[in-house]
């Protein structure tokens, strides 16, 4: 009984190894969670003095003046810069949902073959481009054509930077809603086709609405893409804080003050710590954001595994 | 014996004429980028030469080359990867090869799409509270590697899980089923076959490493620095920070130099994303099973 239970007993060397790695490779599953809350913490600390003595709230979210270089009275109202993120992401969004979402179906629901090869590699490229790249596109290239297209006295403005943001939010989009449109089972498809349905019958009335879940999520990612863009903007929006009427306006993102500012301020000084609670309120928002996102996507998957199960038997083709 | 109906030539004229939408929003995505390649090209094109690449910039960068910024591109690149790879691996064999379907590995999951989420210049913030000032590096290659590092953890734990998975389960159960245990099954059998896979994400972090720049900024890029780094606790400039600040921070640079700039580095990009892709399709050709 005992030679049994000792035989069965195997904690030789390779036990050891292997249960040593079981403990690394935790390890190295948690740090993505340490990383994160390490991020909120880091900025966190760097920003909580403002936070807690200077902060106030009605100023921050109401107050267009943000003048923190300001002598005699500094002041800390982030309002234009959430209007100018705001009009430069919305701006993005009207320019890239549709175009990304029509992108993901003709690649997910009508190419096939090599073509749909070699457009899902061209939208990987399209998001391999580094947003200084993108910036500098934007000041270089759009900025005269603006000028000259629409004679306005400025080409930086949010129509420019709103463009360039839409370009650069539409690989995710597209990649995120044509996993979505894939996710969808093909049980669908082939119910709808055997009733008679066209291709676009198909896509519209049975594939989008199924897809629905995935597609917000999409749109979300793109969302949060476009609020957090950095150097882009900066490079694009024309930099000047103002509370945006057309499109036509040069504005300001939150993004871009922190980046702009941070390197003239001192460290541990009011306006050093005001950029971190800007960084903290960036924090917050993709994080909800992202958030939201995963659940979309979550309740998306959890739907299809649910109805859409094929026979077991022709489960493997 | 189908004769087609009213109603069947107007389905398939509707098709065509959504199938044409369709078709020319995506190309509407891909059109522009082309364009700014060609432009790129012929504007950036004469600015570049030996002499380019290989100088540093004289005169208040308004002449001279690049070859600081390179290097130091090189620099950071190679210290993030060393930082990020062996965690990033980790990571993805806990996700792909241990991780059960629990709160925790839930937990994992959303922290790697934040970590991907979060605004690059959250990350820059985040480079600074940490590295630079908590730990004391300075501003430094190292503090803006380790926060490149977190940064494109995402890419790299995201790409070798998909790889680790394409490894058929039959495989690892016929290795369990002789008596190996779970790390030499993954040592001898899963890493071997995905381990192209895990390559291609690892040249894709160095293209999406290459070309940040907001993270750098404040945590060890330097705008100008006429000397090459020595080590990894001095600064260095930056391909991406350089094409930055002759665009936008100094006066009087000659137009075909920010050009220059902007052609190596979107090329250094696409190279390194065009070899991941050729490499993908390659293995996906070769697969035995």
């Amino acid at each position: 009984m005992t030679d049994v239970a000792h035989a069965a007993d195997r904690r030789d060397l390779a036990w050891w190894v292997d249960r040593a790695v079981q403990v690394l490779v935790l390890a190295g599953g948690l740090s993505a969670i340490v990383f994160i809350a390490g991020i909120f913490v880091f900025i966190t600390r760097e920003g909580a003095g403002f936070v807690f003595d200077r902060f106030d709230f009605r100023e921050f979210f109401f107050s267009p003046r943000w003048t923190p270089t300001s002598s005699h009275n500094p002041t800390y109202g982030a309002l234009a810069l959430i209007a100018g993120t705001a009009s430069v992401t919305g701006l993005a969004m009207v320019v890239s949902v549709p175009f990304s979402l029509g992108a993901a179906i003709y690649i997910g629901e009508f190419a096939t073959g090599r073509v749909r090869e070699t457009l899902k590699v061209l939208v990987e490229l399209l998001a391999a481009i580094p947003s200084v790249v993108w910036g500098f596109i934007g000041l270089s290239i759009m900025n005269p054509l603006i000028i000259q297209i629409f004679d306005v006295p400025i080409g930086l403005n949010v129509l420019n930077s709103g463009i360039i943001l839409g370009l650069m939010a539409a690989p995710i989009m597209t990649t995120i809603a044509e996993d979505a449109l894939k996710a969808v089972p093909d049980t669908y498809r082939e119910a709808a086709e055997a009733m008679g349905a066209t291709r676009w019958q198909v896509t519209f009335k049975v594939v989008l609405p199924a897809a629905r879940n995935g597609l917000v999520a999409a749109t979300l990612l793109g969302v949060g893409r476009g609020f957090g863009e950095t150097m882009a903007v900066l490079m694009a929006s024309g930099h000047s804080i103002n509370l945006p009427t057309s499109p036509f306006d040069s504005v300001r993102a939150l993004t871009a003050t922190i980046a702009a500012e941070l390197g003239e301020t001192a460290a541990g000084s009011d306006h050093y710590q005001a950029l971190f609670t800007l960084g903290i309120f960036l924090f917050l928002v993709t994080f909800a954001i992202n958030f939201a996102a995963d659940v979309f996507v979550r309740g998306g998957q959890r739907k299809h595994r649910r109805r859409g199960r094929r026979p077991a038997a022709s489960a493997n083709p | 014996m189908f004769e087609a109906t009213a109603q069947n030539r107007r389905n398939r004229k509707v098709e065509g004429l959504f199938r044409l939408l369709f078709l020319w929003m995506t190309c509407m995505l891909i059109l522009p980028v082309a364009l700014i390649l060609g432009v790129l090209i012929v504007r950036g094109g004469p600015a570049i030469s030996w002499e380019f690449l290989f100088s540093p910039p004289t005169n208040g960068m308004t002449a001279g080359g690049i070859l600081p910024a390179l290097v130091g591109t090189v620099w950071l690149v190679v210290v993030a990867l060393i930082a990020s790879v062996p965690v990033g691996v980790a990571a993805a064999l806990y996700l792909s090869e241990y991780a059960p379907d629990n709160r925790l590995t839930r937990a994992i999951n959303l922290a790697i799409i934040n970590l991907a989420g979060v605004p690059s210049i959250v990350h820059a913030l985040f480079g600074v509270g940490a590295f630079v000032i908590f730990f004391r590096f300075g501003t430094s290659i190292l503090a803006a590697s380790l926060t490149l590092a977190v940064m494109t953890l995402p890419v790299v734990i995201v790409a070798t899980r998909e790889s680790l998975q394409t490894v058929p389960l039959a495989f690892r159960e016929a290795c369990w089923n002789m008596g190996a245990t779970r790390w030499q099954t993954i040592r001898k059998i899963v890493l071997p076959n995905s381990i192209s896979g895990i390559l291609t994400g690892v040249i894709l972090e160095v293209s999406r490493t290459s070309g940040e720049t907001a993270p750098i900024m404040f945590t060890g890029a330097a705008f100008f620095l006429p000397f090459l780094p020595q080590g990894v606790l001095d600064q260095t400039m930056a391909m991406s920070l350089h094409l930055f600040v002759i665009s936008t921070q100094v006066p009087d640079v000659p137009e075909h130099m920010p050009f220059g700039v902007a052609l190596v580095l979107i090329s250094m990009v696409l190279a390194m994303n065009g070899i991941s892709i050729a490499f993908r399709v390659y293995l996906r050709g070769r697969k035995k099973w």
